[in-house]
């Protein structure tokens, strides 16, 4: 396994917060790596420090120590604005709420990351085929509170497409979303990770939707307690 | 980040609370309008003010009285002699006529009708030294001062008012403080304001005023002293020779300062200037406060509206958006809320001081509204000025937020 096939790289990160007088060590020294195109699931039980690793990756916030390689670049040591410039380049979010602009139409929402990549053409177009390759084609004009649940976590999806990202984090995808819409979601997640070979990061605790994943990671009190590599 | 998108944006969120978006907006509308107002009805009054000192004519020069600038032991006070001297002087060649002017405010009546008003006492020269043309019989004589007729000319307007028509009065016989007076001549209309209208003015010889007229003054004191120059070329020459004359009459020692005090109409409109300017400042300070107050409720609704939209904040810096892009985001709206109200505040206050202005030229005060490009411009600048100044907090507040906390926010 080289470097380059490699999109992620954690080396003993650790986080600590400062909560009053208390400090909280959230992260207690984790490594892994996650090859392009892999499927991973990351699990635990609330306060297990799952979603602390899942701002690390999304370059929400900053560990306080070791080394976060993002497609062989060393991220944990940027800038505010730097950090942006990875999120908005590197990184796919899918929420478990969804975070649409409530006041914008679908095809507004999608095209947001381009307005902060700076792009100012054919950024229209570059959205609705985003939405067409989601199957929502025929709703650009619509806004969330005119979609089902399972249709804006689909604007979403295509939202955290639209940049060409390395990763998609995927912060439990199907938490808000009934089964049907859930599975729907959740094939249409795996889909794109075949046709694009975009990396696929799963954030949940709920097994069932863990089992997807070509890999498991599950943590507790801030560390790896195990890795479970499936077939 | 595309600009007119940015403002598409912005449009949609205030859109998203009108009456919150409106109701901000109308605090600025106030501020930049009464700003408007009160600095186009300062202007007006100054303009109105200086254009009835410029009607007096550059060529006429006042001697008051006493000196306001320096301190003056044992002054003597302005006499008829001081003006027979200055109009029979060989020496003041640049003097063309000499009115001296003694002033009471009295009573003038006439059949039921009266007024409380000023009764100019002067001489012949008067009416040289204020252009004044005569519609109907004759202005005061040499004899009529000699003589301390009981005749009175009177301005038109008062004229009208007194009894009832200007024309056709010579003849008449009006009441001043109990005495009667034979109307000897009606002047010309001229036009002129409250402060200074010529054709509401009663004129009467200075001895008979001196004379008539309730007083504590010594006999033969004068209030003041109309000088007219030949030319107005020659009006500093005549203020020198006036100098000169006059320290000869009172006995000034060489280098003791003057005990009067001469001005011509540069100086005066120098002291109006003055005047409107501190009237300016103040008018348009008092705009600046409620300026400020709408403002304040600019930053307020901005905080408001941050702490709001914390999850939109937290999304947009997830999604790529840089500090300066969600700081432009927040400025854009509070400098669109604060640019509408002003442009409304711009088409409000000019309103106002057209209306205003109406109603002062309606109830006869001459007062010249001007909304100058000057306050509009002002009105546009402050009114954005503001919204960036009182926005930048709000917004600064929301672009660094940091991207976790934001997210995480409920």
């Amino acid at each position: 396994m080289t470097e380059q096939e490699n999109v992620i790289k954690v080396e003993d990160m650790t986080k600590v917060y400062q909560m009053g007088e208390i400090e909280v060590h959230a992260l207690r020294g984790v490594s892994f790596s996650v090859r392009k195109g892999e499927v991973l699931a990351i699990m635990g039980p609330s306060g297990s420090g799952k979603s602390t690793l899942m701002n690390m990756l999304g370059c929400l916030d900053a560990p306080t120590s070791g080394d976060y390689y993002l497609e062989g670049e060393l991220v944990s040591t940027l800038d505010d604005d730097q950090l942006a410039l990875v999120r908005n380049h590197k990184i796919g979010f899918v929420f478990q709420t969804f975070n649409l602009l409530p006041r914008a139409t679908a095809l507004a929402n999608v095209e947001l990351p381009l307005r902060y990549a700076g792009i100012k053409e054919n950024r229209r177009e570059l959205a609705k085929s985003a939405l067409e390759s989601v199957g929502l084609g025929d709703r650009i004009t619509h806004k969330p509170n005119e979609l089902s649940g399972g249709q804006q976590q689909r604007v979403a999806i295509a939202r955290a497409l639209i940049n060409e990202p390395a990763i998609i984090l995927a912060d439990e995808p199907t938490g808000n979303l009934d089964t049907k819409s859930g599975e729907e979601i959740m094939n249409l997640l795996l889909d794109l990770n075949k046709t694009k070979g975009t990396t696929l990061l799963l954030v949940t605790h709920d097994p069932d939707a863990a089992a997807v994943a070509e890999r498991i990671i599950h943590i507790r009190d801030g560390r790896i307690e195990k890795e479970e590599v499936r077939v | 980040m595309n600009f007119l998108l940015n403002i598409k944006e912005a449009l949609q969120s205030l859109n998203a609370n009108k009456t919150r978006s409106l109701l901000t907006i109308l605090g600025i509308v106030i501020g930049v309008a009464s700003v408007i107002a009160l600095l186009s009805l300062g202007e007006g009054a100054g303009n109105s003010i200086t254009g009835e000192i410029e009607s007096i004519g550059t060529n006429v020069i006042y001697i008051l009285n006493g000196n306001t600038n320096e301190e003056v032991t044992n002054p003597k006070e302005l006499t008829l002699r001081d003006a027979q001297v200055l109009s029979s002087s060989r020496r003041a060649t640049a003097i063309a006529y000499v009115a001296p002017v003694f002033s009471r405010s009295s009573e003038i009546t006439h059949s039921g009708n009266s007024k409380e008003t000023a009764i100019l006492g002067s001489t012949p020269d008067y009416q040289f030294v204020q252009n004044l043309t005569m519609a109907e019989g004759e202005f005061i004589s040499e004899a009529q001062v000699e003589g301390r007729s009981a005749v009175v000319v009177l301005g038109p307007e008062i004229a009208t008012y007194l009894l009832g028509r200007n024309t056709n009065i010579v003849g008449n016989t009006v009441r001043i403080g109990g005495y009667p007076y034979r109307i000897v001549g009606v002047t010309e209309a001229k036009g002129g304001s409250a402060f200074n209208n010529p054709d509401n003015n009663v004129y009467i010889p200075i001895s008979t005023a001196q004379a008539r007229l309730p007083h504590d003054n010594s006999i033969g004191q004068v209030q003041y002293i109309l000088v007219s120059a030949v030319d107005a070329e020659s009006a500093d020459l005549a203020i020198q020779q006036i100098r000169e004359v006059l320290r000869m009459t009172h006995r000034i020692p060489p280098r003791n300062p003057d005990d009067f005090t001469i001005l011509n109409q540069q100086d005066f409109l120098a002291v109006a200037a003055s005047i409107t300017n501190v009237l300016t400042i103040f008018l348009g300070g008092i705009g600046a406060i409620s300026l400020l107050v709408g403002g304040i409720g600019i930053m307020n609704i901005m905080l408001v509206s941050v702490t709001e939209r914390t999850r939109e904040i937290g999304l947009r810096k997830a999604l790529g958006a840089r500090k300066k892009d969600i700081l432009l985001q927040f400025l854009t709206e509070s400098v669109l809320l604060s640019l509408i109200g002003g442009l409304i505040g711009i088409a409000l206050g000019w309103a106002i001081s057209v209306v205003v202005g109406q109603i002062a030229v309606r109830s006869g005060t001459y007062l010249d509204v001007a909304v100058t490009m000057n306050s509009v411009l002002l009105g546009t600048l402050f009114s954005a000025a503001v919204g960036i100044f009182f926005g930048y907090y709000p917004a600064n507040r929301a672009a660094s937020l940091e991207p976790v906390e934001a997210l995480r926010y409920e």
